[in-house]
């Protein structure tokens, strides 16, 4: 399956390489270095790609790509979720999955390579079982490893595998049993010139931090479950139960994990929080245009909106941007051009803008079209569907766990189209 | 000196940064001497004694192979140290030597040794390691000891092991293929294998090694499909994918009449785009209905296996994994009927949330499936609506799709959408767009004089490229109907003057030409700005003007006739030979001369030919021939290793293929007797057993589950079962009575326990006679024969004076019965038929008779029954007065006469099959007695029959190997078995409450054979009385976690009471607890090991509705439990 696995910065340097079966020399990368060249931004890179012996599916995360090469048919899509998993993992590892990290712990992630995947098919790839056999690094460790020369790789051989619940380990302790949930809602919308949705929905994910001892069995159910229209699970589910009660029971893996994925009924309208007036123009004589921004809250539940941000990507021809803010801050990158409006909290009193004029590069027509804008927002303690969480029940183990759920709606990939 | 020397240096180097630097830094690096000191630094250190210097050094050479510099030269220092004790050492030698071993493979070859040891560590994850370094370092040398460990490991008591024995043979295959034969020996073995762990990898192993062998797949069909919603993430893409191309050979198509009809249209489409109108498909279907070859269409079933795949399947769409749910829907695409494939497109809309990689990968896949099957999509048209901050490669697919999707209804909005991305910055995507709207254009005739406008108004477009791309669509759509549309080509033709890509201008001028006639004044003035401008044309303008001059020329050769002169003279001499020669030959066509023949008559027709309107078609077309999801699909290319996904079959194959042989063993004479009904209660035990093999519960526990069965092979089954048509045979007339007699007999036994043997037998004799008075049953004779068996153990010889009467019928039955079995056995495997058939009586007794001469010629008088279900009662009496005291402080609650529930059929399993035992077989069963020498052990029952001509002597065991914690009493040695002869022997097993199995071997004086005992969780045990409130009480405390409640619909025959206590009491072995309600039967049990409290309650409901309920703080007992009683009492 599998073959190999390359490590490439944005410059193009390969500066990890991992074989699982015979050895496949750099050179292959070539033809992946030629395609990058071609699609100029690096999302446009095709995720695979065809060479005389070789097929090169790659993924494009954290500024890094994650190219392997494959030799017979697989399904791209197995491919693609294991790179994923893998730079996961190396997130979950060490806090990020960047250049500098992965060059820091270089052993270690080969380590975990090595574990992950056998002769190419995918050995053991839950965090939990991996971090048996090799352990995290945590600043207490690495100082005793430097003063002792231990490395992290488990003393003692991992039991998960074997166990019947093969994301949990056994004999996991802690002094405080606690047990969070966040219900992290997200807006995808796209919303035209005069502020009508063309598109909207709501995507949820329930993140769970579980620290709690032994084997606890949890049951979470919710006050509204029907809202739920499609739902993705962690293995850890009972699919069975979520079929006939509508409860998500589960023995939880140790740690961080995202419980479910969900998506809500189309039926039900989505609440926009915010509405945007803006106006965007480009002269046609003159190397000049105007810019004009007011957003306000809309449906917002009574919460208040923050982090709000503006992105726009302005077209090619705008050389800079003079404007004010009557809130926030602004920034204009030459580079990208890349127009960021960061807002803050909204202010229902007074509602923020953002004014000004635009320079346009002398002798290039005027920009066609007008550039669309991307918000961000958060509102804290709610969740925008209405979903709620009604109860978590323990079974099986004799403490008290402390149980926490929290709601945050935010702002998906939300456009405005101008 | 130089060691610790070298060892400060690493130190103060390595520790601060905590790492090499010289990786990082090429340069230092480069300088070779440099290098070559530091590799030196390294080697000592690898010498050194200190663990930890070893472990710097291996971590930096780890490092070294990272980045993917040489580390080779340091071979022989790291694979010394393949041995070392420091498990962290060890495992980046292990990562080093996978790296290098075939570039020094002499070299390699010194660590073999370790590995081979490492193979027998009672460890069982240093087995699998061991197994997977061996497997991994390339040596060809080393191939006979690869196929060799792989074997080994393939029947290892830990499905880890055989995980990665199952890993290993896809790289022993890819080493040397010429092992194929045997490996796929290994393959079938570890198909059978009944646990999660091992499913999704040696599924992998068939797909690489011998994925044309789909015969393999039947037995294990119903077992994969039923597996598969707990196999890890990744063997359930491999299974789904094999079974979609499994279930193509195997099953019909379920559309098969639609898909006739879409052969049939699909012909009779032109150029009128493909899916364009519904009505008109709809009028072609009408059509076909009619033909004959409709007519002979069969009502199509599903059948049942067919149904289970895409069950069992359904679930996995909530998977996490983006994989394993476009595996599902490609699964459902090309096997579910098309009112069903409906289900994936939620599954598949919501990965479109995903990484973009997802996104373009189901995006390709969705476009592929939007032209089969439209409405599966159209609900979640808004989905595939397209962002400014999407990449464009996955703009241009949603565009795919979106087109794809367009029709009457939808078309206006999707118009609409179009407008505002053909404003985008992203000039790919807009001349994408364009092209769409060609396509809407030309798929819905409603559209296409909208479109059409809209795209002349992008032809003021200040864009050259929009303006461009929207005249090639704009020919192509005028191509149509020229007639109506002379006013754009007017329009068109002035645009020449400002369009300056090629492609455009040629599209321009081929319209004019084409059309010449539509615009007779224009046409002429074009030609010639044309021709003025040729020699700085482009290649493909000047063949259209070329073109163009010609087609005037023919109709119109008063205006033109000098300007196509001079055109064809500037082509005659142009650069381009292409263009020379095309100018040559037009010249021949079109100017008539002396010599030029026949054809230029012809000319008119030749130039102003009607020509057919482009087909604007999708390029994901036809592309669902490959297998979707799969890399040949992406690329629409085959791919190195595709697997064709087959036609449906013509006729279905015999599905019996499918069936595997039921796993009943024998029930042998005693189990009828014991079972309250007994012919319906062996029937019932088989199909439970065939429902086994169907279940679609749920199991978190899935590992154990797997476990939970036996482990023999599937075809050795057909000598036991057979053996139990057999023994049902004359015994039909068993009855309650019976079974309490039985029962009442053992415990007087227990009674007289302190008693002196002798005594104790004679007196037993006689309690056992009064029931024998009444029924002239077997089971007294075999209870006589039971203890003269015993008596014969302990003293070998003296036993031949008693009863031999009843002795001598009995083994003249129990031989004839063996014989039948036998022969049975060989009909039943030519008919591969599970299912048992009805006792024949008449054939019995004939056997019997013919048996007779010969028994009686060579039976010795201690021939035991071979129904030993009662034995260990009397063999553990037989043995020593403490261990009865033992047996009989359990026996107040094992029987407590009112309560107690029926006894129940056992179950016996094959230990060895008489062919791979050279004659000897050896079946066990689970006696559901104390093991008297110690409370703990399961006391499993076994008997042994020499089927070979020769004696067996010493038959004991050896080389017990067991999970920890677990333990066994070995039975005592049997000194001789005479050829022929029959028999028993209990030992007792501490399972630890586990269904892990015992494996140990069984050693004659000859031979040794592997063999192992796995018991199910109902026998894992004994039967505790509790009051109602007792019961209560246990049950209060044993609540949440350790309570797992299913719902059921009980089987039609099992809803009375007295079925569903017999059923549960087969299922486990646990006795009733009283209780007030008729609406609820209890039952409680201790494990055996732990004495852990076990507690069922099955509480009936109206309807044959019901709740099980099971409480056990041994959660994975419990989930088991549940599992299995569920069956016995849904089936």
């Amino acid at each position: 399956m599998i073959h190999s696995l390359f490590l490439i910065n944005h410059t193009g340097d390969i500066f990890l390489e991992k074989h699982w079966k015979s050895v496949i020399g750099r050179s292959v990368c070539d033809y992946f270095f030629e395609a990058r060249e071609k699609a100029v931004e690096p999302e446009n890179v095709p995720p695979v790609l065809q060479t005389p012996h070789h097929y090169l599916i790659s993924i494009y995360r954290g500024k890094l790509f994650f190219l392997s090469v494959i030799q017979t048919e697989v399904p791209p899509l197995f491919v693609i979720e294991f790179l994923h998993r893998v730079a996961d993992t190396i997130q979950d590892y060490f806090g990020e999955c960047s250049e500098g990290v992965i060059k820091d712990n270089v052993v270690t992630v080969y380590e975990l390579l090595e574990e992950m995947l056998d002769n190419g098919f995918p050995l053991a790839t839950e965090s939990n079982v991996l971090k048996e056999m090799i352990r995290p690094p945590t600043i207490l460790r690495s100082v005793v490893n430097t003063l002792t020369g231990a490395s992290n790789v488990g003393d003692t051989l991992p039991t998960g595998q074997l166990s019947n619940v093969p994301w949990r380990r056994v004999g996991v302790k802690y002094t405080n049993n606690e047990a969070y949930f966040d219900v992290i809602e997200e807006i995808d919308a796209i919303l035209d010139k005069s502020g009508t949705t063309v598109f909207a929905e709501i995507q949820g994910v329930i993140e769970a931090c579980v620290r709690l001892t032994g084997m606890p069995d949890l049951t979470l159910s919710f006050m509204n479950p029907r809202l739920l229209d499609d739902v993705s699970f962690h293995p850890c589910v009972r699919f069975k139960r979520w079929e006939s009660e509508r409860v998500l029971s589960f023995i939880p893996p140790d740690g961080n994990f995202t419980l479910m994925n969900y998506h809500v009924s189309s039926q039900n309208l989505v609440a926009i929080p915010v509405y945007v007036k803006q106006s965007i123009s480009f002269f046609e004589t003159g190397p000049c245009g105007r810019l004009d921004i007011t957003i306000g809250p809309k449906q917002t539940m009574g919460k208040t909106v923050e982090g709000l941000m503006v992105t726009i990507h302005m077209p090619k021809a705008v050389l800079s941007a003079n404007l004010t803010a009557t809130q926030g801050t602004y920034t204009y990158d030459l580079a990208t051009k890349v127009l960021v409006w960061d807002i803050g909290k909204l202010n229902p009193q007074k509602l923020p803008n953002l004014k000004g004029s635009l320079t346009t590069q002398a002798g290039t027509p005027k920009p066609e079209d007008n550039p669309s804008l991307n918000i961000d927002l958060k509102i804290q303690q709610l969740a925008i569907s209405g979903l709620k969480v009604s109860r978590l029940d323990m079974y099986g183990e004799k403490y008290k766990p402390f149980k926490g759920v929290k709601y945050l709606t935010k702002a998906g990939k939300f456009q405005v189209r101008t | 000196m130089s060691a610790s020397s070298a060892f400060n240096d690493e130190k103060g180097g390595s520790s601060s940064v905590g790492e090499p630097e010289y990786g990082h830094d090429p340069a230092s690096g480069g300088i070779f001497s440099s290098d070559y000191k530091r590799h030196d630094d390294l080697k000592e250190m690898l010498d050194s004694n200190k663990d930890s210097l070893k472990l710097e050094a291996m971590k930096r050479i780890v490092a070294m192979i990272a980045r993917g510099k040489n580390a080779s030269d340091l071979f022989p220092a790291v694979v010394k140290n393949v041995a070392c004790k420091n498990i962290e050492v060890k495992k980046l030698v292990y990562v080093y030597l996978v790296r290098y071993a075939e570039e020094q493979q002499d070299l390699a070859l010194l660590s073999i040794s370790t590995f081979q040891r490492g193979l027998k560590d009672p460890n069982q994850l240093i087995r699998a390691s061991a197994l997977r370094v061996l497997s991994s370092i390339r040596v060809t040398i080393i191939v006979p000891i690869m196929m060799l460990a792989i074997k080994e490991a393939a029947s290892d008591m830990s499905p880890y092991v055989r995980k990665t024995a199952a890993h290993a043979i896809p790289k022993l295959y890819s080493l040397d293929p010429e092992q194929k034969d045997q490996l796929i020996e290994v393959i079938e073995k570890l198909l059978a294998d009944k646990t999660t762990l091992v499913a999704g990898s040696v599924v992998m192993a068939f797909e690489e090694v011998c994925p044309e062998r789909i015969d393999l797949i039947h037995k294990n069909y119903r077992k994969l499909c039923n597996l598969l919603i707990d196999v890890e993430e990744w063997g359930q893409v491999v299974i789904i994918n094999m079974l979609t191309r499994y279930a193509r050979t195997q099953f019909l198509n379920p559309n098969m009449n639609e898909s006739l009809l879409e052969e049939g249209s699909g012909g009779d489409r032109t150029f009128y785009g493909s899916d364009e109108d519904e009505d008109e498909d709809e009028e072609e279907k009408e059509k076909k209905a009619e033909t004959p070859a409709m007519a002979k269409r069969k009502p199509y079933v599903m059948d049942p296996d067919h149904r289970l795949l895409l069950r069992n399947t359904k679930p996995l769409l909530q998977s996490r994994n983006a994989a394993v749910v476009m595996a599902v829907a490609q699964l459902y695409f090309h096997l579910a009927p098309k009112a069903e494939v409906g289900v994936i497109a939620k599954a598949l809309v919501r990965l479109l949330r995903s990484h973009s990689e997802v996104q373009y990968v189901v995006l390709q896949n969705v476009a592929t499936m939007t032209i089969k099957r439209r409405g599966m999509f159209e609900p979640y048209l808004k989905s595939f609506y397209i962002r400014s901050t999407d990449p464009t490669q996955i703009k241009v697919l949603k565009l795919e799709v979106l087109t794809n999707l367009a029709n009457e209804t939808n078309i206006s909005t999707i118009l609409r959408e179009f407008q505002t991305y053909i404003k985008s910055m992203d000039k790919d995507f807009v001349a994408a767009t364009i092209q769409a709207i060609g396509r809407c254009a030309t798929n819905i005739g409603e559209v296409r004089d909208t479109c059409l406008n809209g795209l002349v108004q992008l032809l003021s477009n200040r864009d050259e490229l929009v303006v461009a791309e929207s005249v090639v669509v704009i020919k192509k759509l005028l191509q149509m109907q020229p007639e109506k549309h002379s006013d754009i080509i007017k329009h068109m033709a002035k645009l020449t003057d400002n369009i300056q890509v090629p492609m455009a201008r040629a599209s321009i001028l081929w319209l004019i030409g084409e059309y010449c006639e539509h615009v007779p004044k224009i046409a002429p003035d074009v030609l010639r700005k044309m021709a003025k401008s040729f020699t700085n044309e482009e290649d493909i303008v000047k063949l259209q003007i070329i073109n163009l001059a010609a087609k005037l020329y023919l109709t119109n050769s008063k205006q033109t006739k000098l300007l196509t002169q001079y055109v064809l003279n500037l082509a005659k001499y142009d650069q381009n030979y292409d263009i020379r020669d095309r100018a040559r030959f037009i010249r021949q066509l079109i100017v008539p001369t002396e010599k030029s023949g026949a054809l230029s008559k012809y000319a008119k027709k030749l130039f102003l030919a009607l020509k057919p309107a482009p087909v604007l078609e999708s390029p994901f077309k036809d592309r669902d021939h490959f297998q979707l999801g799969s890399l040949s699909h992406l690329l629409n290319a085959k791919a190195g290793g595709y697997q064709e996904l087959p036609d449906w079959p013509e006729a279905a194959p015999d599905p019996s293929v499918r069936n595997v042989e039921v796993k009943d063993s024998v029930f042998t004479l005693l189990e009828r007797v014991t079972t309250l009904t007994s012919v319906p209660e062996w029937t019932k035990c088989s199909s439970r057993e065939k429902r086994k093999e169907k279940k679609v519960e749920k199991p978190f526990y899935s590992d154990s589950e797997g476990e939970s069965g036996p482990t023999e092979s599937a075809d050795s089954e057909s000598d036991s079962a057979s053996g139990s048509e057999s023994g049902s045979g004359s015994e039909e007339s068993a009855s309650r009575s019976e079974s309490e007699e039985s029962e009442d007999g053992s415990e007087s036994e227990e009674e007289e326990e302190e008693e002196e043997e002798e005594k104790e037998k004679k007196k037993k004799k006689k309690e056992l006679k009064k029931p024998v008075q009444e029924s002239e049953s077997e089971q007294s004779s075999e209870e006589e024969e039971r203890k003269h068996q015993r008596k014969t153990k302990q003293r070998k010889s003296d036993s031949e004076s008693e009863s031999d009467e009843d002795e001598e019928s009995e083994s003249e039955s129990s031989q004839s019965e063996s014989e039948e079995s036998e022969s049975e056995a060989e009909v039943k495997k030519k008919k591969k038929a599970a299912e048992s058939k009805p006792p024949s009586k008449p054939v019995k007794k004939e056997s019997k008779k013919e048996k007779k001469e010969m028994s009686l010629l060579d039976l010795d008088d201690f021939e035991p029954a071979p129904s030993p279900q009662v034995t260990p009662v009397n063999t553990f009496l037989s043995n020593s007065l403490v261990t009865d005291l033992e047996g009989l402080s359990l026996s107040d609650t094992v029987l407590s006469p009112a309560t107690i529930a029926p006894s129940s059929a056992l179950k016996n399993y094959e230990l060895l099959h008489r062919i791979t035992g050279e004659g000897l077989s050896v079946e066990y069963c689970f006696s559901r007695q104390p093991f008297s020498p110690d409370a703990n052990m399961v006391a499993v029952q076994m008997q042994f029959t020499n089927n070979a001509t020769a004696d067996t002597k010493n038959l004991h065991i050896e080389d017990v190997k067991l999970q920890s914690g677990m333990r066994v009493k070995e039975f005592s040695e049997i000194e001789l078995l005479p050829a022929g002869e029959t028999a028993t022997a209990v030992m007792g097993i501490d399972f630890c409450d586990s269904t892990q199995a015992a494996n140990f071997q069984l050693c004659t004086h000859t031979r040794k054979f592997f063999v192992s005992i796995q018991p199910p969780v109902g026998e894992l045990m004994r039967p505790v009385f509790l009051t109602e409130n007792e019961f209560k009480k246990e049950q209060g405390q044993l609540m949440g976690m350790n309570e797992i409640t299913e719902k059921l619909t009980l089987d039609m025959k099992c809803r009375n009471e007295h079925t569903i206590v017999q059923r549960v009491t087969t299922a486990a072995n646990l006795s009733r607890v009283p209780c007030g309600s008729d609406k609820e039967c209890r039952f409680a049990g201790r494990t055996v090991s732990s004495s852990s409290l076990v507690l069922v309650t099955v509480a009936t409901k109206e309807e044959g509705a019901a709740q099980l309920t099971v409480n056990c703080e041994k959660m994975v007992i419990g989930t088991m439990l549940v599992k299995d009683i569920l069956l016995a009492l849904t089936q």
